[in-house]
């Protein structure tokens, strides 16, 4: 039996388990699971993974939640290049510890931009007070700093010459506000050479294919059918605006 | 040269280190890091990590940050017992999974009600107006429930017949409100066997000297009126929950 992988591309998560699969050769079964529609909530997604919450990966029997522990997982199974996950010590410490810090630090403050900018306002069609949304960017510069100061530095990657889980488990998330249209890289030449870095290491192709459908979000709302977020309204407004 | 643990024991992160640290017989030294203090802000400590967050691993010339991180190390570098990080891939995965989504999971939600009762009224000198308090409490209690339901079920331990390092990371977060008076396995007797499981494998010395601070958080109320809270922490803390 091949392994099944549920994925929805405007997910961050979801790219960088995506992106891996895919540089690595690994042969999978890519199920689609559509975010807008609700369709985690699925009777059947909740066999796979009762979080509700995408990525998540059957492999067999086994079934498995969370990106950073499906990455580490894929690379252990297929014995991906070392690089993604070092087998020495500091090194491979280096990434376990980019990959902790980014949950609270880089995933939080970045995805909170695309809901507040462009998802909240244009397809809910609620108002965002000026004092949130200058505090959210306040919040996402103050981690891009820390991003550039302790975990880029003046390396290539995140740690050291190659690129490693930590470098596509930053990028995925790092990218998510263009899609509400903030410019991230804008006045950051440092990080925009890192980013550059990153999409030549993966191959711009599946690295552009990935991020195809955050890049054109703006767009894809315009169209969106209002009623779609009717559900999901009350809970997203009260964890992002309360 | 000797191991370095930056720590205080008021953060979960820092007890689950300083409790693997010493079940697992590793000799470091204790370097105290006072936080009610903003000692994690001052010149020396950004020497450190610029982070500015505890815990952090001194060894030798390599310094390191995020709790997951340094567990990882130490099992890794100190050929820790297996089940503490086990080799099986199926296994790993399971603590990877659960060390990945306790940070947003868990450790947030145990953390805010922390501080909504413990900290932010001494600091503000104002409680927490109820809707905040009780949305925190509801997020808490949902959080426990997926703990119990997914992380838990019916095994002893969350990846089955032995204790790891996810019960390690679980068991501080799940402490943390306690020592406000928010009894959180009261009434929840799948958590609170649990709890007593983990306890007696980590061995009830350690764990209560790990706890002990936390335990008695309201002298937090006492050490502030007497030294004072310098006034950029009152600032910070305050913006935090804003």
């Amino acid at each position: 039996m091949v392994l099944e992988i549920y994925l929805d591309l405007f997910s961050q998560p979801c790219r960088s388990v995506y992106i891996f699969a895919k540089k690595n050769n690994i042969q999978f079964d890519h199920k689609k699971i559509v975010l807008f529609d609700g369709e985690q909530y699925n009777e059947e997604y909740g066999r796979i993974n009762v979080l509700r919450k995408l990525p998540a990966i059957r492999d067999g029997d086994f079934c498995l939640a969370e990106s950073v522990a499906i990455l580490m997982y894929l690379a252990e199974k297929f014995h991906s290049p070392d690089h993604w996950y070092p087998a020495d010590l500091q090194k491979r410490a280096r990434v376990n510890e980019y990959l902790s810090w980014q949950h609270t630090a880089i995933r939080m403050t970045a995805a909170k931009i695309l809901w507040l900018k462009l998802l909240i306002p244009k397809a809910m069609e609620v108002d965002v007070p000026k004092d949130k949304m200058d505090s959210a960017i306040e919040y996402l510069n103050g981690a891009l700093h820390q991003f550039e100061e302790k975990f880029l530095q003046d390396r290539p990657f995140i740690v050291g010459d190659q690129i490693s889980l930590a470098d596509l488990v930053a990028v995925v998330e790092i990218i998510q506000p263009l899609g509400a249209g903030l410019d991230v890289f804008e006045n950051r030449p440092k990080l925009r050479a890192w980013k550059d870095r990153v999409r030549e290491a993966v191959g711009a192709e599946l690295f552009d294919e990935a991020h195809q459908d955050i890049l054109s979000c703006q767009e894809i709302v315009e169209t969106m059918d209002r009623n779609k977020f009717d559900v999901m309204k009350p809970k997203i407004v009260k964890y992002f605006l309360s | 040269m000797p191991l370095e643990l930056y720590l205080d024991l008021h953060s979960q992160p820092c007890r689950a280190v300083f409790m693997f640290a010493k079940l697992t017989a590793i000799p470091f030294e204790y370097k105290s890091v006072d936080l009610s203090a903003g000692e994690q802000f001052g010149e020396e400590f950004g020497t450190v990590s610029i982070l500015r967050k505890v815990p952090v691993l001194k060894d030798g010339d390599f310094i390191l940050t995020e709790s997951i991180a340094i567990l990882q190390y130490l099992a890794a570098k100190h050929r820790t017992p297996d089940h503490w990080y086990p080799a099986d891939l199926v296994k790993r995965a399971r603590v990877n999974e659960y060390l990945s989504w306790q940070h947003t999971g868990l450790r947030a939600h145990g953390s805010r009600v922390f501080w909504f009762r413990g900290v932010l009224p001494v600091v503000t000198g104002t409680p927490v107006p109820k809707e905040k308090m009780d949305s925190a409490l509801e997020d808490l209690n949902m959080s426990l429930k997926t703990f119990e339901e997914k992380f838990l079920q019916d095994r002893p331990f969350i990846i089955g017949e032995k204790i790891s390092l996810a019960d390690l990371v679980a068991i501080v977060e799940t402490m943390q409100p306690v020592g406000t008076g928010l009894d959180v396995f009261e009434g929840r007797p799948i958590l609170s066997a649990w709890r007593d499981r983990v306890k007696k494998e980590i061995g009830a010395e350690v764990f209560d000297e790990a706890h002990k601070v936390v335990m008695n958080v309201d002298v937090l109320s006492q050490t502030f009126e007497t030294k004072g809270i310098p006034e950029f922490l009152k600032l910070r803390i305050t913006k935090m929950f804003n």
